[in-house]
C-alpha cells in the first residue's frame, strides 16, 4: 500500500492532522470497522481539548513575567465568554455525527514505510540539536508544598521505571472516573488487539470542568509544565486527585487499564466528537473577525483610556464567569490571591483574543495605547489543546502567529515573517529524557514532538516532511505511566520543549571538558582603568562556581606589546610567567602546562589571581597586541575547544589585527550617514571562523573610554558565538556605578550555564525555508548554526520565506534542536517545537501579528541594512515597514474607509515602536552618539533575546512615588507592586512625582523638583530635594513600607534579566538627565519627530 | 591573424565555461550541505580573479581585433566582474563570504549569476567557433 492510502484515510487533501480537520466526516461510509481506521489526526494532544484547561504549560514562575492567563485564553477565543461557567467546554459537538468516520485502513498489513531508506547525511547532520538552558539548578523552584506532587519528578523522566509519584499520578489519570480517555474503545467492545488506536475522546456527557478529578490536571502539571509551577498552592483541581496505585503499576499491555475506565459504548461512539470539537476551535476563531469598531472617541481630545482598556476594568467579572477562566483563577490564587484577579491580567487576556486584535484603532485619536502592564504575545489560533502544549513564546516566537499560505500573500501583508528564539534560556522546569534511541523522522531527522500524527500505534507521521515512520519498540513503553502501548503519552509527545540525553551517536569525539582561558590586557591604559582588580577578585570569588566537572581546565594569557603566558603546572611553587616577544610568529612556550586542571592546580591559580594586579601596576607599556594574543589563545585551545574571555581596554595597535582610529568626533552628531559601521579588516572574522571550527568561542569585554573600533573587534565574538560586553568610560575611581555593573555582569558571566561544542538546527515544515539568520554564530549550512559555546542569555532570530505554497495545510511547525555538551560532559539535545496555523486571508494574518516580535526582527534586519548599505537606508526601511503594512491593512482589510490613521489593535504600537527604533542609540542621527556605543547597541539588538531588546527599544516608565500594594504580585513572600506603565512623554512626568524608567541595561529614577517629601525621606533617605546627591546609585535600605516597596519593585525588575541594570537617581541638574530625556520617545527633539508628527507623516504616506 | 585571435578566444572561453560549471557545482554542493560554507567560499574566492582576468582577456582580444559587436557583448560582463570585486567590503573575505552566503538569499543570487554566466559563455563559445571557422575558411 502506498502512502497515499494514508492520505486518503486522513481525508482528501488534508493529510495533516495537526490542524483542525474539516473534511473528515465526508470521507467514507460507515463501515464495520470504522473506528479503527479513522485514525487520522490521532494526535494525542487533541483529545485534551475538551478538558478544562489545567494548569498550563507555562506558569508564572519567577521567569515568567507574562501572566499565564494569556496562554489559556487562546484560540477558541471569545465565544467562550458567553458560555455558562460550568458547561462542558464544547457543548456544540454532537455525539452522533461521529459514526461516519470509517477507516478501511485497519486491515492493511504492509505499510508503505520503506524500511531502509536511511537517509545519509554528512556528519554534520548528526549534530542536530539544541542549547541547554539551565535544567539542573531549578531557578526559583517553588516552595515544596506549592507544587503538585508531580512537579518534582518530571524533570527527570528516565526510561527506568522508577518514578513512583508519577506513576501514581498517571494511574490517577487513567483510572479517573470521568471517561475522558478511552483506550481503544470500541463500541462493540471486544478487547482490542494492541494495534488498535488509542484515542482520547471528549467526555461525552461533559463532566463538569470543575470536577476535581479531571485527569488532565493531574497529568499536565507534572509532565508538561516545564516552565515552572505556580509559586503557591496547586490549582484547586489538583488537590483531590487520588493516586490509585493499583491500576497502573505493571507495564502491562493495557488490558487492566481499559477495565479501569471502560466507558459505555456510547462513549466509544463519540470518538469523532473530538473532531467536531477540534473543528470548532478554528471555526470560531478562524474566520476573519469583523473588525467591530467599538465606540471610539472621536474628536480631538485624547481619551485617557481607550476602549480596549476600559474593557479591562470590567473583565474580572467576566473572567469569573467564563468556563475557561477558572484556570487563570487558580493561578491567581497561587500567586496573588483571588482578590487580585487583576484587571490587567484579565485585560491582557482579552487583548489576545482575535476580535480584539483586529479592532480598528485610529492612532491619531487614541493616545493611550500602552497597556498598563507587560505586553503579552498573541496566541496562535490553534485548537486549544494544541495551543496548550505549544512552545512558550519566550523561547520560540513568530512574528506572525498565523502563517500566510503563499509568499504572495505574505508580500501583500508587508509584514516580515520570522522566528525569534531564546533556545538556551534558563528554565525552571524542563523534562529530561534518557533513552538509548531518540525517535526521529527517518527522512528529515525531525525529533518526535507533540505535533506529529500517530497513524496507528506503530506508525507516526512527521509533521515537517510528512513521511510515515515506525514507532520503535522501545517507544511503546511509557516510563511515566509505566504502561505499554501508549506512544502518544510519552513525554516527548507531551512537551514542546524537552531535553534528551544523547547517546554516543551524537558525538564526533568524546565530550570536551569545560576549558576557560582568560586573555587580559595589561598595558598601561588597562592598569589605569583598574579593571584587573575586579576581574581577579571576581574570579577568585567564583572559582568554585565555574560550571564544570573534574576535568575543567583553566589558563591565563596577558598581553601588552608582548604576550605573557603563565605556567601553572602542578608541582611548581608559584606561577611562572613566560614572555613571548616575537609577536609576528606566535608560538606556545610550554604547550602542556599552560592550560591546567582547575581542581588539581587551584592553589597556583589562586596565587596567580592574587598577584596579577600588582605585577603590572608599574607598567609603562602602552601598546596592545591583541591580534597575536588571540592567535595564541586559539593555538592553546584548538586541541580541546573551550571559551576565551578577552578583556581589552584600547585600540589594538601592534601586530596582526592592528586597527586605526576611524571615528571623527565631529561627525558624532551628524545627521547624515554614519560611516565605518562595518569592520575595517577581515582578520578578526577569519580568526573567529578558525575558532569556530575548533569549537572555541571568544567573549569580548571592552572597557574603554576611547574609541576601540568595536565594529571590527566584535567580529571575533559574532562569528564564534561569543558575547560582547562593552563598558564605556569604565574607570575604577570615577565611575563606581560602572564598576558595580561590571562586577555583577562578570559574576553572572562566570557562573551561568554553558553549553560547549554546540550546533543548532532549525527545521521547518516543507515549503518554508530560512532566508536570513541573526545572532552570534557561524551558519555552517542552510539550516545549521555552529555554536562553539552557547549561553543562556543568547537570542537568535531567523527570517523565513515561503518557497512553496502551503495549501492543504492547516498548520506548520518549526523545530529548533540544540545539541550541546554540558559542562558536566554530557551530550544533550534540547528540542523546541512550535506549531502555527496557516491562513489564507490578509485579515487573519493581521490578526495574528505579534508587534513586539516584528519590531525585534525589523531591528535586526535594520542592523544588517546599516552595515551592508547605510544607516539612512536602514532608517528609511524601518519607516517604510510601518507605512507599507498600514497601507496594506487599509487597502486590503478595511472594508469601510474612515479618515485618520487606522491600524488593527494588534499593530497599534507598531508606529510607536518604529519611532522608538529610529530614536534608539543604534539608529539615531542628529544626536551625538559615539561610534562604539552605536555599534554596541547594534550588537545587542541582534543577539539579545526579545524581552530585553524591547526594553532597549521602548523603555518602561513607572510612577513610583505612590506605589501601593494594590494589584501587587506576590513572589516568595514579597509583595511586588505593579505600577502602570506610562507613556514616554514629558507630559506624563510631574514635578510632584518620582518616576522610574527601566531601559533594560540601565534604570533611571527621576525625582521631580517638588517631589512628595515623604518619598524623599522614606525611600531616598534625604531630607529634601536639594539633598539628593548627584551620583546616587543605591536605594538606602530604610525600614519603611515605601522603601521596601520601591526596593522590591526595583529588585524584581532586575531579577527578570540576566545582566545587572545600574540604577541612576537623577534630578534636574544631573548630567544623566539628558540620557533620561532622550528616552522620552514620544516627544520632539531638535533632530527627530515627535510621535504625533511621526503619525502624521505615516498617515500622509498611507493615504497617498 | 584573425583565426589566431579566435582560437585564443575559444580556449579562453572554454576555460571560462569550465569555471562557470565549477562555480555552479560548488554552490549546489553548498546548497545540498555536502561541503561547508567556509570550504566552499575559499574554493570559489580563489577563482574569482582568474575568472575576471579570463573575461578581460577575451574582451581585450575582441577590442584589438576590432570586433565591435563581440566586444560590446563582453564588456558588461567584464565590467560586472570588476565591480563585484571592487565593491567587496573591507571586512569581508572576498566576493564569497562564508558568514554572509547563507543570508539574504545570497546563495541563490550567486547561483543565478553563475548560471547566467554559463549561458553567456556558451553563447560566446559558439560565436567564437563560428568566427574561427569563418576566419580559417577565409584564410
Amino acid at each position: 500500500m502506498s502512502s497515499t492510502g494514508f492520505n486518503s484515510q486522513n481525508g482528501p487533501g488534508q493529510p495533516y492532522a495537526n490542524g483542525p480537520l474539516q473534511n473528515q466526516v465526508v470521507l467514507q461510509p460507515p463501515g464495520p470497522c470504522y473506528n479503527m481506521a479513522h485514525q487520522p489526526p490521532y494526535n494525542p494532544m487533541q483529545a485534551k481539548g475538551p478538558m478544562p484547561p489545567g494548569p498550563g504549560l507555562y506558569n508564572s514562575g519567577p521567569y515568567q513575567p507574562i501572566p499565564p492567563v494569556s496562554s489559556y485564553q487562546a484560540s477558541p477565543g471569545q465565544p467562550m465568554l458567553n458560555r455558562p461557567p460550568m458547561g462542558p467546554p464544547h457543548p456544540m459537538t454532537s455525539p452522533q455525527s461521529t459514526s461516519p468516520f470509517p477507516g478501511p485502513e485497519q486491515a492493511t498489513p504492509a505499510l508503505p514505510v520503506s524500511a531502509n531508506s536511511y537517509y545519509q547525511h554528512p556528519p554534520a547532520w548528526q549534530y542536530g540539536a539544541l542549547p541547554l538552558m539551565g535544567a539542573p539548578p531549578p531557578i526559583g523552584v517553588p516552595p515544596p508544598m506549592a507544587t503538585p506532587p508531580l512537579a518534582f519528578v518530571d524533570n527527570h523522566v528516565t526510561s527506568s521505571p522508577s518514578l513512583a509519584p508519577l506513576q501514581a499520578s498517571s494511574a490517577g489519570y487513567s483510572a479517573a472516573p470521568s471517561p475522558v480517555y478511552h483506550n481503544a474503545v470500541q463500541p462493540s467492545g471486544p478487547p482490542l488487539p494492541p494495534t488498535s488506536l488509542h484515542r482520547y475522546t471528549q467526555p461525552g456527557s461533559a463532566p463538569p470542568p470543575m470536577k476535581p478529578v479531571a485527569p488532565p490536571h493531574t497529568y499536565q502539571p507534572g509532565m508538561t509544565a516545564p516552565y515552572g509551577q505556580p509559586p503557591t498552592g496547586p490549582p484547586p483541581s489538583m488537590r483531590p486527585t487520588p493516586p490509585p496505585m493499583g491500576n497502573a503499576t505493571p507495564p502491562l499491555p493495557f488490558g487492566p487499564k481499559t477495565d479501569g475506565h471502560i466507558p459505555t459504548p456510547a462513549n466509544g461512539a463519540q470518538v469523532p466528537n473530538s473532531f467536531d470539537h477540534l473543528e470548532t476551535g478554528p471555526k470560531m476563531a478562524g474566520p476573519p473577525q469583523q473588525p467591530a469598531p467599538p465606540a471610539r472617541h472621536m474628536g480631538l481630545s485624547y481619551p485617557s483610556l481607550p476602549p480596549g482598556y476600559q474593557n479591562t476594568s470590567a473583565s474580572p467579572m467576566q473572567a469569573q464567569t467564563q468556563p475557561y477562566s477558572h484556570a487563570p483563577q487558580s493561578y491567581q490564587q497561587s500567586s496573588a490571591g483571588p482578590a487580585q484577579l487583576s484587571p490587567s491580567l484579565a485585560g491582557l487576556s482579552l487583548q489576545s483574543q482575535t476580535p480584539e486584535t483586529l479592532r480598528v484603532v485610529n492612532l491619531l485619536q487614541e493616545r493611550s495605547l500602552l497597556p498598563p502592564g507587560p505586553i503579552t504575545p498573541p496566541t496562535p489560533c490553534l485548537p486549544q489543546d494544541l495551543q496548550k502544549i505549544n512552545c512558550h513564546p519566550e523561547v520560540f516566537r513568530s512574528t506572525l502567529t498565523s502563517i500566510p499560505q503563499t509568499q504572495s500573500l505574505l508580500n501583500k501583508a508587508k509584514l516580515p515573517l520570522g522566528l525569534l528564539l531564546h533556545p538556551f534560556k534558563d528554565l525552571s522546569q524542563l523534562p529530561v529524557v534518557t533513552s538509548s534511541t531518540i525517535v526521529r523522522c527517518r527522512s528529515c531527522r525531525t525529533y518526535i514532538n507533540p505535533f506529529v500524527t500517530f497513524l496507528d500505534q506503530r506508525r507516526w507521521k512527521c509533521n515537517l516532511c510528512y513521511r510515515v515512520n515506525d514507532v520503535p519498540e522501545e517507544f511503546m513503553y511509557n516510563p511515566v505511566t509505566r504502561s505499554y502501548g501508549e506512544p502518544h503519552k510519552r513525554p516527548e509527545v507531551q512537551n514542546a520543549t524537552i531535553e534528551f540525553i544523547a547517546p554516543s551517536e551524537y558525538m564526533l569525539r568524546p565530550p570536551q571538558p569545560a576549558v576557560y582561558l582568560f586573555v587580559l590586557d595589561v598595558s598601561h591604559n588597562a592598569v589605569e582603568t583598574g579593571y584587573l582588580d575586579v576581574v581577579c577578585h571576581s574570579l577568585l570569588e567564583n572559582i568554585n562556581a565555574l560550571p564544570g566537572d573534574s576535568r575543567t581546565k583553566i589558563g591565563f594569557i596577558s598581553f601588552d606589546s608582548t604576550i605573557h603566558f603563565y605556567n601553572l603546572q602542578e608541582g611548581l611553587a608559584q606561577p611562572q610567567m613566560l614572555i613571548v616577544s616575537d609577536i609576528e610568529d606566535i608560538f606556545l612556550p610550554t604547550p602542556d602546562s599552560l592550560l591546567v586542571n582547575l581542581n588539581e592546580c587551584k592553589e597556583l591559580v589562586q596565587d596567580l589571581l592574587k598577584s596579577l594586579p600588582q605585577m603590572f601596576a608599574k607598567t609603562m607599556e602602552t601598546q596592545s597586541a591583541l591580534g597575536p594574543a588571540l592567535q595564541a589563545a586559539f593555538k592553546l585551545l584548538s586541541p580541546t575547544g573551550g571559551r576565551v574571555s578577552v578583556f581589552q581596554t584600547q585600540l589594538p595597535n601592534l601586530g596582526v589585527g592592528a586597527l586605526k582610529s576611524r571615528e571623527d568626533p565631529n561627525q558624532r552628531a551628524s545627521a547624515k550617514d554614519i560611516p565605518n559601521l562595518s569592520p575595517a579588516t577581515d582578520f578578526y572574522k577569519k580568526l573567529a571562523l578558525d575558532c569556530s571550527g575548533q569549537q572555541v568561542a571568544v567573549d569580548l569585554f571592552l572597557l574603554s573610554s576611547q574609541y576601540c573600533d568595536l565594529a571590527s573587534l566584535a567580529c571575533i565574538s559574532r562569528y564564534s558565538a561569543g558575547s560582547v560586553y562593552y563598558y564605556s568610560s569604565y574607570q575604577q575611581q570615577h565611575n563606581p556605578a560602572g564598576v558595580e555593573c561590571f562586577q555583577k555582569d562578570l559574576k553572572r558571566y562566570l557562573t551561568r550555564k554553558i553549553g560547549l561544542e554546540a550546533v543548532m538546527r532549525i527545521r521547518c515544515t516543507k515549503g518554508l525555508s530560512i532566508h536570513t539568520f541573526h545572532g552570534n554564530f557561524f551558519v555552517r549550512s542552510t539550516d545549521l548554526l555552529s555554536l562553539p559555546n552557547v549561553n543562556p542569555d543568547a537570542g537568535f532570530a531567523v527570517q523565513m520565506s515561503i518557497e512553496e505554497n502551503l495549501v492543504d495545510m492547516q498548520s506548520v511547525s518549526f523545530q529548533a534542536a540544540l545539541l550541546y555538551t554540558s559542562s558536566k560532559g554530557e551530550r544533550r539535545i534540547r528540542v523546541h517545537t512550535m506549531c502555527l496555523p496557516v491562513v489564507n486571508s490578509l485579515s487573519d494574518i493581521f490578526a495574528g501579528a505579534d508587534v513586539q516580535a516584528i519590531t525585534g526582527l525589523l531591528a535586526s534586519m535594520a542592523v544588517d541594512r546599516s552595515v551592508t548599505s547605510s544607516l539612512s537606508d536602514a532608517r528609511d526601511a524601518m519607516t517604510n515597514a510601518s507605512i507599507d503594512s498600514l497601507t496594506s491593512y487599509r487597502t486590503s482589510v478595511l472594508t469601510i474607509q474612515q479618515p485618520g490613521l487606522l491600524a488593527p489593535a494588534c499593530l497599534r504600537l507598531f508606529p510607536l515602536y518604529i519611532l522608538a527604533l529610529l530614536k534608539q542609540k543604534a539608529f539615531r542621527t542628529g544626536t551625538s552618539t559615539r561610534l562604539d556605543d552605536r555599534v554596541f547597541a547594534m550588537c545587542q539588538l541582534k543577539y539579545q533575546p526579545l524581552a530585553y531588546v524591547m526594553l532597549m527599544i521602548h523603555p518602561a516608565l513607572y510612577r513610583v512615588d505612590d506605589l501601593t500594594d494594590e494589584g501587587a504580585l506576590n513572589i516568595s513572600e514579597r509583595a511586588i507592586p505593579q505600577p502602570r506603565v506610562q507613556q514616554l512623554s514629558v507630559e506624563k512626568l510631574s514635578r510632584e512625582g518620582a518616576f522610574l524608567m527601566d531601559a533594560g541595561s540601565v534604570i533611571y529614577l527621576w525625582i521631580g523638583r517638588n517631589c512628595n517629601p515623604d518619598f524623599l525621606t522614606q525611600v531616598l533617605g534625604v531630607p529634601d530635594y536639594a539633598a539628593v546627591p548627584q551620583n546616587m546609585n543605591l536605594l538606602p535600605e530604610l525600614d519603611t513600607a515605601e522603601s521596601q516597596r520601591t526596593r522590591a519593585f526595583v529588585g524584581w525588575l532586575r531579577e527578570q534579566r540576566p545582566f545587572f541594570p545600574i540604577l541612576h537617581v537623577i534630578r534636574d541638574e544631573s548630567p544623566l538627565k539628558a540620557s533620561f530625556m532622550q528616552n522620552m520617545i514620544e516627544d520632539r527633539t531638535e533632530s527627530a519627530l515627535s510621535y504625533y508628527e511621526f503619525l502624521l507623516h505615516v498617515q500622509q504616506q498611507v493615504s497617498k | 591573424m584573425e583565426a589566431a585571435v579566435f582560437i585564443l578566444s575559444l580556449v579562453d572561453c572554454c576555460a571560462l565555461i569550465f569555471l562557470a560549471v565549477y562555480f555552479v557545482i560548488t554552490l549546489s554542493d553548498l546548497e545540498c550541505d555536502y561541503i561547508n560554507a567556509r570550504a566552499c567560499c575559499s574554493k570559489l574566492n580563489r577563482w574569482v580573479v582568474p575568472e575576471l582576468v579570463g573575461q578581460a582577456l577575451a574582451t581585450v582580444l575582441m577590442l584589438v581585433s576590432l570586433h565591435w559587436f563581440v566586444f560590446l557583448l563582453n564588456l558588461p560582463v567584464a565590467a560586472w566582474n570588476m565591480y563585484r570585486v571592487w565593491k567587496v567590503p573591507m571586512g569581508n573575505m572576498g566576493v564569497f563570504d562564508p558568514t554572509e552566503i547563507h543570508n539574504r538569499g545570497q546563495l541563490k543570487s550567486h547561483m543565478k549569476e553563475s548560471m547566467i554566466k554559463l549561458g553567456f559563455h556558451l553563447l560566446c563559445f559558439f560565436i567564437y567557433l563560428y568566427s574561427m571557422i569563418l576566419a580559417l575558411i577565409n584564410d
